[in-house]
C-alpha cells in the first residue's frame, strides 16, 4: 500500500514536468503531495500526513490561479515545452536520485518502527506545546514575517512612491515610449504583454511627476535615503 | 524494507524536482521543482521518523519546519513574481539578465 502510494508520488511528480498545462502541472503537484500525506499517514504520522494534504490543497489552488494568471497556455490547448539546458538538467536529476538511492541502497537503515500503541497525535501535541514550542513559535512568527514581506514585495505603492518606480527611463516626450533598451525585448516568449505604452504609461506618467526625471533609472535609492520618514 | 522503498521514492521525487527546477523557465514552474524537493525531503523526514527512530515525538517537529518551509517558499516567491512581472514584464528565467531593480 505505501508503496503503490510512493510510486503515485513519483508519478504525479514525474507528470509536473510532462503536461500540457499549467493547472493540470499544478493538479499533478497536488497529487503527489497527497500520496505523501496518505503515505504518512499510512507510517502513523497521521498529524503531519493530514497537515501536509490540507496545506497542500490549499497552496495547490493559490497555484493554480497564479499558473492562470501568469502563463502562457493554461488551459493545455497547444504542446508546451518551456526548458532550457535540458539535458544537463536532466543528467542532474538523475545523478540526484541514483546517488541518493546508492546511499540509500548501501547504507545500513535502521529498523525501529513506531510501537503500535503509541498514542503519537497526543505525544506530538503534548510536545508542541510543552518543551519544543520554541520552535514552534518560531515557525509561527516566520510565517507572520512571511505574510509582511509578501505584502511588501507584491504591493503597487510601497512606502517610498510606486512599486516599479525607477525600473524604467523616462519617455523622450511627456508620458511617450520609455527611452533606451526596453527590457522586455529579449524574453523571446509567446505572450503578448499588451505593450508598453499602455499598460506601464499611466504608471510611468505618474511617477515622472512626482519625482525628478534627471536621475533616469537611478534615483530610487536616492528618494528612499534622503526620505526622513 | 518499508524504509527502503519510501526513501528511493524521496530521492526519486528530489531527482525529479531537481530536473524542474533547473530546466524550466517559467518562474512558477520552477517553482513548482523546489516544492517537489521539499515534498521528496518530507518523505523521506516521515519514513526515517516511522520506520528509523521509533517515533519519537520531537522528530515530528523537524517536518514541521519543512511544512513552514514550503509556506514560505511559496508565499514570497509568488510575490517576488508579481514584483519581478510588474518591473520587467518578465515571466520567465531568461527575461532576467540582470539583478537590477
Amino acid at each position: 500500500m505505501i508503496l503503490a502510494l510512493v510510486l503515485f508520488a513519483v508519478w504525479s511528480g514525474w507528470r509536473v514536468f510532462v503536461v500540457d498545462s499549467m493547472v493540470r502541472a499544478s493538479f499533478s503537484l497536488l497529487a503527489s503531495f497527497v500520496a505523501v500525506g496518505g503515505a504518512g499517514v499510512l507510517m502513523s504520522a497521521s498529524y503531519i500526513g493530514v497537515a501536509t494534504v490540507f496545506m497542500m490543497a490549499v497552496e495547490m489552488m493559490v497555484m493554480a490561479i497564479f499558473m492562470v494568471a501568469f502563463m502562457m497556455n493554461p488551459a493545455g490547448l497547444n504542446p508546451m515545452s518551456m526548458v532550457h539546458q535540458n539535458r544537463l538538467s536532466m543528467a542532474a536529476g538523475a545523478l540526484a536520485f541514483l546517488g541518493l538511492s546508492a546511499a540509500v541502497l548501501t547504507a545500513d537503515l535502521p529498523d525501529r518502527p513506531v510501537p503500535p500503541e503509541t498514542r503519537v497525535v497526543f505525544d506530538l501535541g503534548l510536545e508542541l506545546l510543552g518543551p519544543s514550542m520554541l520552535i514552534f513559535e518560531t515557525a509561527g512568527v516566520t510565517l507572520l514575517a512571511t505574510m509582511v514581506g509578501a505584502v511588501v514585495l507584491s504591493s503597487q505603492q510601497g512606502r517610498f512612491g510606486s512599486a516599479d518606480e525607477g525600473s524604467r527611463p523616462p519617455g523622450l516626450t511627456e508620458n511617450g515610449e520609455p527611452a533606451g533598451r526596453v527590457p522586455d525585448e529579449s524574453g523571446g516568449h509567446h505572450m503578448h504583454h499588451g505593450g508598453h505604452g499602455d499598460h506601464g504609461g499611466d504608471v510611468d506618467g505618474a511617477s515622472d511627476h512626482g519625482q525628478g526625471h534627471d536621475h533616469g533609472g537611478h534615483h530610487h535609492g536616492h528618494a528612499a535615503k534622503g526620505d526622513p520618514s | 524494507m518499508t524504509l527502503t522503498i519510501v526513501l528511493l521514492g524521496a530521492s526519486a521525487l528530489i531527482g525529479i524536482g531537481l530536473y524542474g527546477a533547473l530546466s524550466q523557465q517559467s518562474f512558477v514552474m520552477l517553482m513548482m521543482g523546489l516544492e517537489l524537493m521539499l515534498n521528496g525531503a518530507l518523505l523521506a523526514i516521515m519514513g526515517f521518523w516511522s520506520q528509523g527512530i521509533g517515533g519519537p515525538p520531537e522528530a515530528q517537529l523537524l517536518a514541521i519546519i519543512v511544512m513552514a518551509v514550503m509556506a514560505v517558499e511559496m508565499a514570497i516567491g509568488f510575490a517576488l513574481v508579481v514584483a519581478v512581472y510588474r518591473k520587467r514584464q518578465a515571466d520567465v528565467t531568461e527575461s532576467l539578465g540582470t539583478l537590477k531593480g
